[in-house]
């Protein structure tokens, strides 16, 4: 069948399995000669694409335990966030780091060590997962964590599915008096400005900006600064006593069919414009936001993606050291608002120190900009990659659909301890994507 | 009271079974090789904060059916029986061993477990027993008639079990499910409107049960196709290819 990621582009004939056990799975892993394991799709090119076997892992999503004294949930890797949210924050828990949409699979934010808000302090996915278990190629199951098979456990987390398969995994959640956040809002006028609000807030739990991209000249990098605490029992005022734990499971709206590309840009206006309206209703101080509104704003549309239109929508990601980050940000942003691209999701966020062998982030700032998919902003990009390879900053291979082999070498010094690591593991030969083809991974 | 699911391996089954412990339902799961089943049982047990007892049973074992029943940790309130094989119809015309393995998973035992439960729930006068048919069973056809007469045998079974238990207080629900992409149907070729997710049918075997029905086809278009092809004169249907 017709595959691609979120992007809808690129996208690839595949033939794809659906495992229902560990067993059914070892089969396959040992019968194919190429496969690269698929969580709920929600990469946005072709990390999750191998046209000769992609195996859906969404039907090994059993939760297997939970220790209410330090909060460890044991589950195979096809179970989505989103179900360990509805199941465990009526009990008091929340997933410790959080990518912005939950329907990503236990496996999918292990495989991408995906990173949340609260990056900067926290740290990526890695900081919540005490052990994994991997299926190598030869079909056996082994564990590894910090002190198991350290190396295994390193080169899986943010190892986009290259090393193995991941079948099951131990995390942390973090206990939570409420599932509401209490959000501050803070209007950054210039990206001096809203790099100094992050700065200025290393203790929030939570910080990200939305950009306006737009703002060009003196405005370039023009946003909206959030910060974001969760919210205890004694803070909820007393209509809201009664929604501890958030309101009722709001249904999502539905994009039924491809929109004309036209469209985004009238609809992103609206929504930019809600945003900076809300903001200054807002502006007196904090306000009180539910978990959904405020991780994941946009699965409140299922398919959004479809708005992009038949062609699909690229992402970029970048992350820039912090030294050149101020520099770095800025060309990015004034290519692309030259271009007259206008991406309509524009997202900044500060990034901490991050462990791994190959994970995506590193302390600096990360950059994030959709574009629908055009011989145009394919051509962006390209120049985006530049900007970021000359101010030393890598790339985010969950993002990626289009980069080439020689701009992910250039970025990244540690593509070739990685590629030795999967020759040495023997999963080179049989866990491939058409991402790790393309890039020659 | 508790739910016993019979084959509860089976994708309707697995269904059938987190519908009713989203409800709040323990769960009793039978099945061949049924610790097979510890993970999914771990599962419902953790996301719906039910009890899920798990219990090797085999539908050919006919003869220990009734001490089955009886070693079960208490008489369920409801029992759904999802046992079933599908067969290969050109294997059954060559080969009398197989037919007989399809003609007994898929009629004999069943009914013969069902057989067992209804003399308990009568006894008790309450219960609901669920048996999941096909309406392959409504006519023969030249492509599955083995399974269809297996499945004709256990629907009129159903049907005559519920005659004979509702002055006792006791509910019979016959499910003709169309077609449902399951492990049975895996590879072939069904038709997307006319296939049914499992998911569909735990909800339309839990609407019944709360709505006291009789006989469930599922997709509402299995109720009109089945009527137009019980409908076509037999001298003309024998020469269609079906
Ligand atoms: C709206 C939206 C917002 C997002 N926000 C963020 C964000 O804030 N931060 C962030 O980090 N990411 C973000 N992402 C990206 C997303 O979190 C990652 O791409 C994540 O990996 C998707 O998980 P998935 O289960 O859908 O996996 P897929 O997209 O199916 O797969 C992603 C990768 O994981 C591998 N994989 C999946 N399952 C397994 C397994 N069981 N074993 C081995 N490998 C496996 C695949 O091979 C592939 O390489 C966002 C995506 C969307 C659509
Ligand atoms: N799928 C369809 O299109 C469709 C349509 C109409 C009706 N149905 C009926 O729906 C029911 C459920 O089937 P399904 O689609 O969910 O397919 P399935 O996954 O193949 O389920 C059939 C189940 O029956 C069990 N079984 C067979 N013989 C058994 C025995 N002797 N003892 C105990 N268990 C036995 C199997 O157990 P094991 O796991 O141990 O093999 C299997 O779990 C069946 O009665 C089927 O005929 C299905």
């Amino acid at each position: 069948m017709m595959l691609s990621g979120w992007g809808r582009f690129p996208r690839v004939d595949a033939q794809v399995e659906q495992p229902r056990d560990a067993g059914a799975l070892a089969a396959l892993v040992q019968a194919r000669p190429s496969l690269i394991a698929r969580g709920n799709g929600r990469a946005y090119g072709d990390s999750a694409v191998n046209a000769a076997a992609t195996i859906d892992m969404r039907r090994m999503n059993r939760m297997l335990a939970f220790d209410p004294a330090s909060g460890t949930l044991v589950a195979q890797a096809g179970v989505l966030l989103g179900d360990i949210i509805s199941v465990f924050l009526p009990r008091g828990w929340f997933p410790l780091v959080t990518p912005g949409t939950r329907f990503v699979t236990l496996g999918g934010a292990i495989a991408a060590d995906v990173h949340g808000k609260n990056h900067h302090g926290q740290g990526s996915f890695r900081s919540c997962v005490d052990w994994i278990e991997v299926m190598d190629a030869d079909g056996a199951v082994r564990r590894c964590s910090r002190g198991e098979e350290p190396a295994l456990f390193d080169h899986t987390l943010g190892g986009m599915g290259l090393t193995g398969v991941i079948v099951r995994a131990a995390i942390r959640l973090r206990p939570v008096d409420s599932g509401w956040i209490r959000q501050t809002s803070i209007a950054a006028p210039n990206l001096a400005a809203a790099m100094a609000a992050f700065e200025a807030a290393p203790e929030a739990t939570y910080s990200v900006a939305w950009i306006d991209c737009l703002g060009r000249g003196a405005a370039l990098g023009r946003s909206l600064v959030m910060l974001g605490e969760h919210a205890g029992m004694h803070e909820l005022p007393a209509g809201l006593a009664a929604q501890r734990f958030g309101p009722p499971p709001r249904r999502a709206l539905a994009v039924p069919f491809d929109l004309p590309g036209v469209v985004l840009n009238r609809w992103a206006m609206r929504l930019f414009n809600s945003l900076y309206y809300r903001l200054g209703a807002a502006r007196a101080g904090a306000r009180l936001v539910d978990w959904e509104r405020y991780f994941y704003p946009l699965d409140a549309i299922a398919s959004w993606n479809r708005i992009y239109g038949r062609r699909g929508l690229v992402q970029f990601q970048c992350v820039l050291p912090l030294e050149q980050s101020a520099a770095g940000l800025a060309a990015l942003l004034a290519e692309t608002s030259a271009a007259g691209a206008g991406s309509f999701l524009a997202v900044l966020k500060r990034f901490g120190p991050q462990d791994g062998a190959f994970a995506f982030p590193m302390p600096g700032y990360t950059l994030a900009l959709d574009f629908p998919v055009t011989p145009r902003t394919l051509a962006l990009l390209d120049r985006l990659d530049a900007i970021t390879l000359a101010h030393g900053g890598r790339f985010y291979l969950a993002k990626d659909g289009r980069m080439r082999a020689d701009t992910l070498r250039a970025s990244d010094a540690r593509v070739a301890g990685f590629q030795a690591f999967r020759a040495a593991n023997g999963s080179n030969g049989r866990f491939r994507s058409a991402q790790s083809e393309r890039l020659a991974l | 009271m508790p739910v016993l699911i019979l084959g509860a391996r089976s994708d309707i089954g697995l269904a059938v079974a987190r519908r009713f412990a989203r409800d709040g339902h323990p769960l009793q799961l039978a099945a061949r090789n049924a610790i097979g089943l510890a993970d999914d049982a771990a599962d419902m047990a953790l996301r719906h904060g039910v009890a899920v007892t798990l219990h090797e049973f085999d539908a050919l074992a006919c003869g220990g059916h009734a001490a089955f029943v009886a070693s079960l940790p208490e008489l369920p309130g409801i029992a759904v029986c999802c046992v079933g094989l599908l067969g290969d119809q050109i294997e059954n015309e060559r080969d009398i061993a197989a037919a007989t393995l399809v003609l007994r998973s898929n009629f004999e035992g069943p009914a013969s477990v069902l057989a067992a439960l209804a003399n308990a729930f009568a006894a008790r006068g309450s219960g609901t027993l669920v048996g999941i048919s096909s309406v392959a069973g409504e006519r023969g056809r030249a492509s599955n008639y083995v399974y269809g007469a297996a499945k004709a045998g256990f629907t009129a079974f159903l049907s005559g079990l519920r005659n004979r238990l509702t002055r006792h207080g006791v509910q019979v629900i016959s499910v003709l499910p169309g077609f449902v992409a399951t492990r049975m149907t895996a590879g072939l070729a069904l038709p997307a409107r006319l296939t049914a997710q499992p998911e569909a049918v735990a909800d339309a075997i839990a609407s019944a049960v709360r709505r006291r029905c009789d006989v469930v086809y599922v997709l509402p278009v299995w109720r009109i196709i089945m009527a137009v092809i019980r409908l076509i004169p037999e001298p003309l249907f024998k020469r269609m290819r079906l």
